[in-house]
Parts: structure tokens; sequence; C-alpha cells
């Protein structure tokens, strides 16, 4: 039975922040960057206002923001940090340490555009540049859902099967700075939903112990990890990443049944005969959704399927969405310049080459710069995609929405 | 050293540190080896200060002695002995 709760007015930055008041995690350390920075502000409110326990670390640049966090969560604790497009590029080297040293951080990512040119809107280049740095990444249409996966992304990260850094990403300005209907739980369902880190016991150097920094038994955390073991220290990031496609709906399931509100790593619409489709992720997706109502109502069957959780990459749940679909346009929300096309239309086809009958599939990069991307916009991918299923053929997949050419 | 190493399945998560770092003896390393002659040495112990690995203990004597299981073979403390008694043999 879910829990009685509060309509609050939130916009995509407070809701990370009163999510994680609630949490209540025992070290917040954080630089603040356009567009995250409201996150920061009402965080070091909460924090003199005596409403939560944790300690605020008020660092001098978001490579500290992150290694506090590491050598915090190395001590047990529940530390947590946000960022936003170049900070998370200066954090870049501790991404990938946070992960190889298994700490259950959890980090809310605002996407905004790497600079340069200096750009404070939104994009995807940040979080896809950290893609392949062993987070798992949730990615949130709107503040509800990121109010929701500021919750979850606890026991997702804490699991004793993941024991991974969780992303929680939001698309800068577009949710961060708009005010929404926010469903919140009281305090006391929150803390009960998160309960205490629980740690899983190694053997270390001194014996048997609990994975965290312990004087009493001492375990050293970080140390050269050479030819002979690192690649098997590689092994289990890939099981942990393996393990939370199991737990990731498992925690989702037990958060619908207090808040009612179910999540999954993809969400499909209006799929079950839709001849054209559209993949993609976060906010985009709502007016993406609005646009296959509008097209609906006109006889033209569209979908859309919004990819909730990019890490781990859900290929076969992927795959089961689209495999029927004849013409599949990916939204992608960011470059990787010079390949062949933006990091979510490739991995898409990845996931799809081994069927022997595959859906025709474009790329439609679209929003970079928070280049606004209307549903007049999304009208024309749609149409792009109907001329391709009536050609059946693809041809130039690169398509550029709503740049002059 | 054609012991079999631990598999993924059998190591710790998180690259934690396995054994002590007595039990990684680096006394392979190196090339050379101190030798003290006892004959010449004060008891001065800046050959024990000096040593980057701590592989130079004093003795109840007072005298120096080389732990070779740990000595890299850096040549420290012949370089500091004021009154170079020791001299960096080539090990074979």
């Amino acid at each position: 039975m879910s829990a009685k709760q509060i309509l609050m007015g939130l916009n995509g930055d407070e809701s990370v922040a009163y999510a994680t008041k609630q949490v209540n995690p025992d070290i917040v350390a954080a630089y603040p960057i356009t567009p995250q920075t409201i996150i920061v502000e009402k965080y070091s409110e909460y924090v003199a206002d005596g409403e939560v326990d944790s300690e605020f670390v008020a660092v001098e640049s978001e490579h500290s923001a992150l290694s506090s966090c590491v050598g915090a969560s190395a001590a047990g604790a529940r530390a947590f940090t946000a960022t936003a497009a170049n900070g998370l590029a200066l954090m870049w080297e501790i991404t990938f340490i946070a992960s190889g040293l298994r700490l259950p951080i959890v980090m809310a990512i605002v996407n905004r555009s790497v600079g340069g040119p200096i750009n404070i809107h939104n994009d995807h280049s940040d979080s896809m540049g950290a893609r392949d740095s062993g987070w798992i990444q949730i990615h949130c249409e709107n503040s509800q859902e990121v109010y929701d996966a500021s919750i979850t992304a606890w026991r997702m990260a804490e699991h004793p099967d993941v024991l991974l850094p969780v992303m929680v990403c939001l698309d800068g300005f577009t949710l961060s700075h708009t005010m929404e209907n926010v469903l919140t739980l009281p305090d006391k369902v929150v803390s009960d939903f998160v309960g205490e880190r629980e740690f899983i016991t190694v053997e270390g150097h001194m014996g048997e112990t609990e994975l965290r920094l312990n004087p009493e038994v001492p375990l050293t955390f970080g140390p050269v990890d050479l030819q002979d073991y690192y690649f098997e220290h590689k092994l289990h990031q890939i099981e942990a990443m393996k393990q939370a496609f199991k737990v990731i709906p498992e925690i989702d399931a037990e958060y619908a049944k207090v808040s009612g509100r179910s999540y999954d790593l993809l969400h499909p619409y209006r799929m079950e005969d839709a001849e054209v489709a559209l993949l993609g992720l976060g906010s985009t997706m709502g007016t993406v959704r609005h646009t296959v109502d509008q097209l609906r109502d006109e006889g033209v069957k569209a979908g859309l399927v919004k990819m909730r959780v990019f890490r781990p990459f859900p290929s076969s749940e992927l795959v089961d969405a689209l495999k029927d679909i004849p013409a599949v346009g990916v939204l992608d929300k960011s470059l990787s310049l010079g390949a062949p096309g933006g990091p979510l239309y490739e991995e898409t086809k990845a996931a799809l080459y081994h069927l022997p009958k595959k859906p025709l599939i474009a790329n439609y990069i679209h929003g970079l710069g928070g280049r606004d991307t209307g549903p007049q916009l999304i009208r024309g991918v749609f149409e792009s995609l109907l001329e391709i299923k009536d050609k059946g053929e693809v041809g130039d997949p690169m398509n550029y929405v709503g740049a002059r050419p | 050293m054609s012991t079999r190493k631990p598999g993924s399945k059998e190591l710790p998560i998180g690259a934690v540190v396995t054994k002590s770092s007595m039990e990684y003896e680096t006394g392979d390393w190196g090339v050379e080896k101190p030798q003290i002659d006892l004959e010449k040495c004060t008891q001065c112990t800046l050959c024990h200060y000096f040593c980057p690995e701590g592989a130079i203990t004093v003795n109840d004597d007072g005298y120096p002695e080389v732990q070779n299981n740990y000595c890299k073979g850096c040549g420290i403390c012949a370089e500091e002995c004021p009154v170079k008694c020791i001299e960096m043999v080539r090990m074979k």
C-alpha cells in the first residue's frame, strides 16, 4: 500500500536536494556550477538550518568534490555530490576511481553541454563523456522521476551484488530550473526505504572484514594494480553491471509499492502496432510523447521508447521493443565527433545487429547547446521516418534536427 | 614464479589488498647488494636512516644489518656512509 504523499512545487534541482535531504547522507561534497547550483544552495541551507545530519564539505573544485566522496565512501559513509558539464569533466579521473574501488556514491548530473565554445545550456555531452567510467546512469524525463531516482539510486548503488556509483541525470534548465508538481513521500518512508548502508565482507590482508576503512582491521583501497590483477578487477565491474540488470528492477518494484510509481529500464509507449518509433533519453521524450499522441489521433502509427537506464545498457529489452518496428529514429543529444553517429544510435545499432530482420535506423542529433526541440521538430523527425519506411532505405542516417545548414 | 594467480572469482572486490606488504619481497628487484665492512663501521647508523625501504636494521650490538629480502639495491647507503665501509656488489 502506497504512503500518503505531499504535492510540492519543485524544480529538478530542488527535487534532487529535497530527496537527498530525506535520504540524509553522511556527507555532501559539491562545488556549484550552472545549472546544478540550486542543488548546492538548497542543500547548504538544509545543513545551515540543522535539517540534516550531513557534513557539507565546501570544496574548491569538482575534482576535490568527488575525491572527498571517494574517501568518505571508502570509510563507510553515504556520500553525495552533484555537478554538470565542465565540472564533470574535471571529475573525470575520479569517476573511474569511484567505480573501480566499488564505492556506492550517488551523483546528480544536471546535463549541460561541455564547452567550448562555452555554453551553459542542456545537452548530454557531459554524461555521455563519462559513459565508460563504470557508473550506472539513470536519465530522468521530469522532476518526479528526478525525485524518485534520487531515492532509489542509493539502494541500487549499495546493493551487495552491484556496489557501483550512480549518476542521476536531469536535463539542465529544461528540468533543473522548471517548477513542476512533484509528489513527495513522508521523511520516514524515505528513510525506511533507504535504510542503513550495508557492507559485504572481504578477505583483506588482516583477515575477513567489512569492505570499508576500519582502523581495527585495516584494508588498503586503491593500491597499484598492474598487468597481473587489473584485468580481473575489471571482470568484477563487468559482473556488477550484469547484476544491476536484475537489481534495478527489483528496487524499482519495491519502490513502486511505497510510492505507487513504477519504473523500468525502458519505457515503451504506444509501440504495439507502431510503424515508426523514436528512441531517446531524458526530457525530450515528454515532447515526443505529446507528438506521438497527436500523430496517433491523425492515424499515424507512431510510438516511442524512452530509455531510463542507459548504463547498464538494456540491450535485450531494446531488441524486444524495436525488433518488429519498420523504421526507428534514435534521438541523440550529444555528438561523438568523427564517429559513425551519436552514442545512443551506435549502441542501439550494435544491439540490433544480430537480428536476421532489422529495423531501418536513422540518427537524429538534436538540442545541442540547449537548442529548443519543440513538437514541430519532432513531427518533422517522424515525417522523415515515414519517408524512410516508404522508401525502404535510410540513405544518409545522420540528421541534425533544428540546426541551420 | 609459475604459481597460479587467483582468478576474478577468488579475488575480493574493490581491488583491496589481500596480503601485507611484508609479503611483497622486493629483494629481487635490483642487481647490486650492499656489503658492509664491519671492521670500518663506526655504528653511526646513517645507512639505517637513509635507506628508503627500511631494509637496513640495527642489531643489538649496534651494527647495521641488510635485509636482503627487501633491499632493492639502490646504493643510497653506500653513497651516504661517511667512512665508506659499504660496497655495492653485483649479485650473481
